[in-house]
């Protein structure tokens, strides 16, 4: 049956994330030929709308207001609510980033409906479409449907394929405006601290650092390399304990859940909280002094050696051949 | 101050998973509180020390959870609160927030602190649910709190970036990593938490019927991982294992 679907697009640093494009595709599929639009929100988005178009959205929704600037969660409650009401969508995707991770329960609660987080896969069986979802960080899978009312879903980012490109697809963009009012959360001030800018849950490579890495200068090498691959850096929980970094790159089962298609793991030796957190990543690279780390079980490619003699080379050589 | 603290009882983090008849098996499991609780556990205690009041644990949970409220009345907690969930055939978030917000509808309180995240089904829906439900703001992965009056400064995490927020109580957070550094029960603790009050309700308690909360999900299958097959450790030269490596990415795994 033909579904109507809602796609909520976020923006980062005046850009479209590339979950957005992920969460069209997924709606795609849940729609099975319906409808698929998206919502986008901010102070000035209306030109990014056509790149929805283009990787599937058939209309968007652009609301626009001051207010919508930065991410409050009322802000965009009263925003999503109100087109929830005129549209009724039968389903709706978020990305599992932290705004949807803020918005979608309390959505779901005012709209009483079930919501499946977290999504990693989803296929189609008989009339329901039923959802793939990591518990115990990776640890099992379980495969969930909704078995009540409206079809809620977030997803978790790098794991669902977005849609070819097309330039040539059309569709209809309209504003819708909103009246935003009592903003109970006020954001003061955002701070930048995610050196790189890349985001560890986006990131398509990441290199992480353990307690090998030994001090915050530690560090550096594997920001060197990262820089070079355009990855995020992430560490271990022995490496954030032990103030080498903050806990903000925290990569675990306290912490982010990541599955870039590349895993650099460094002076990491692999402690099963850890590999909850990455042992589903595309392809895993381990570096170690020690041959019996149980990072190596996990790994695709391992090097048995000192990490600060193993990483510049590695830069070095990653340098030369992406010229 | 009115202090309350959601919590769940979870695997402990260290603990291998294995599945039978389509469920996680629970046998010889040990059980802990869930990380995330345990700061929102703390927070609540300074919040206490500092402003005064008191503090009441809260769970949904099976006979079991006793031990977990019993920490947390350890740590410091004041009295501890046992939703029995032994009625209920199936429970998702939409249940438990159902059940929270009911028992929540005749309190008193300004803060409602929870973890931001439960490592077991990690959704992380049921404190935004609950503020929803008794229409008071949220504030998730919060890293920093200071309480004013009834002004409220916050600093959270936002996919790493640092973000400061003020709003107003009564209100609901959720605790992420950094936030604080979890006490230990001491032995003192623990002999007084003992004695410290602990009730068990069940729905009838809270006029909750079980039809009313079914579950809206239905978990279908729950199966582990393929295992992954052993990786190549590269020998050589370490130069030569680089190079041998960044070939292998670009031409076998073609991910660079």
């Amino acid at each position: 049956m033909a579904k109507k679907v809602l796609v909520l697009a976020e923006t980062r640093d005046g850009a479209l994330r590339n979950v957005s494009f992920e969460a069209i595709a997924a709606a795609k599929e849940i729609s099975g030929g319906g409808e698929v639009f998206t919502v986008l929100c901010g102070d000035t988005v209306q030109s990014l709308a056509a790149e929805l178009i283009h990787f599937g959205a058939d209309r968007v929704l652009v609301a626009e207001d001051e207010k919508l600037a930065n991410y409050t969660t009322d802000g965009y409650f009263q925003t999503l609510k109100k087109i929830i009401d005129d549209e009724s969508p039968e389903a709706i995707v978020f990305g599992h980033t932290s705004l949807g991770k803020d918005l979608s329960p309390r959505l779901a609660a005012r709209l009483e409906s079930g919501l499946i987080s977290d999504v990693t896969g989803l296929e189609q069986a008989g009339e329901n479409t039923v959802f793939t979802r990591p518990v115990y960080s990776g640890k099992a899978f379980e495969k969930k449907l909704i078995s009540d009312g409206l079809v809620f879903v977030t997803i978790r980012p790098n794991n669902i394929a977005p849609l070819e490109k097309d330039e040539s697809r059309t569709g209809d963009v309209k504003s819708v405006s909103v009246e935003i009012k009592d903003l109970r959360t006020i954001v003061k001030e955002v701070v930048r601290k995610a050196s790189t800018g890349v985001d560890l849950s986006e990131a398509k490579i990441i290199v992480a650092g353990g307690r090998g890495v030994k001090s915050e200068d530690g560090f550096k090498p594997l920001q060197e390399l990262a820089d070079v691959l355009g990855a995020a850096v992430g560490a271990s929980r022995g490496a954030c304990d032990a103030d080498y970094c903050d806990y903000s790159l925290q990569i675990g089962q306290t912490g982010k859940v990541v599955t870039p298609d590349l895993y650099i793991a460094c002076g990491i030796s692999g402690a099963i909280q850890h590999l909850a957190g990455m042992s589903n990543s595309k392809v895993i690279v381990a570096i170690n002094k020690d041959p019996e780390a149980s990072i190596f079980s996990v790994a695709d490619y391992g090097i048995v050696g000192d990490l600060f003699e193993v990483v510049p080379l590695l830069t070095e050589e990653f340098k030369k051949v992406l010229v | 101050m009115n202090i309350y603290v959601i919590l769940k009882r979870t695997f402990d983090t260290e603990e291998k998973i294995s599945v039978s008849n389509n469920k996680i098996s629970e046998d010889s499991a040990e059980f802990i509180i869930n990380p995330y609780d345990e700061y929102a556990i703390e927070e609540a205690i300074t919040l206490k020390d500092a402003h005064g009041g008191t503090v009441t644990v809260v769970t949904v949970g099976d006979e079991d959870s006793e031990k977990e409220l019993r920490t947390a009345l350890a740590m410091g907690a004041d009295q501890a609160v046992l939703i029995s969930n032994e009625d209920l055939e199936a429970q998702d978030q939409y249940t438990t927030s159902t059940v929270l917000a009911a028992f929540f509808k005749d309190k008193e309180y300004d803060i409602i602190l929870g973890g931001n995240v439960a490592i077991d089904n990690g959704t992380g829906q049921v404190g935004p649910r609950l503020a929803e439900l008794l229409d008071i703001p949220h504030v998730t992965t919060i890293t920093k709190i200071e309480i004013s009056g009834t002004t409220v400064n916050i600093e959270r995490d936002v996919e790493g970036d640092l973000e400061k927020i003020e709003t107003s109580l009564p209100l609901l957070v959720t605790a992420q990593q950094g936030l604080n550094e979890p006490r230990y029960p001491s032995l003192p603790g623990i002999m007084k938490a003992k004695k410290k009050p602990l009730e068990t309700l069940d729905l009838d308690d809270i006029d909750i019927d079980e039809d009313d909360v079914e579950a809206k999900t239905k978990t279908v299958e729950v199966y582990l991982p393929p295992k992954k097959e052993a990786g190549k450790i590269l020998s050589g030269e370490t130069a030569d294992q680089v190079k041998e490596l960044v070939s292998l990415l670009r031409n076998e795994a073609k991910v660079i």
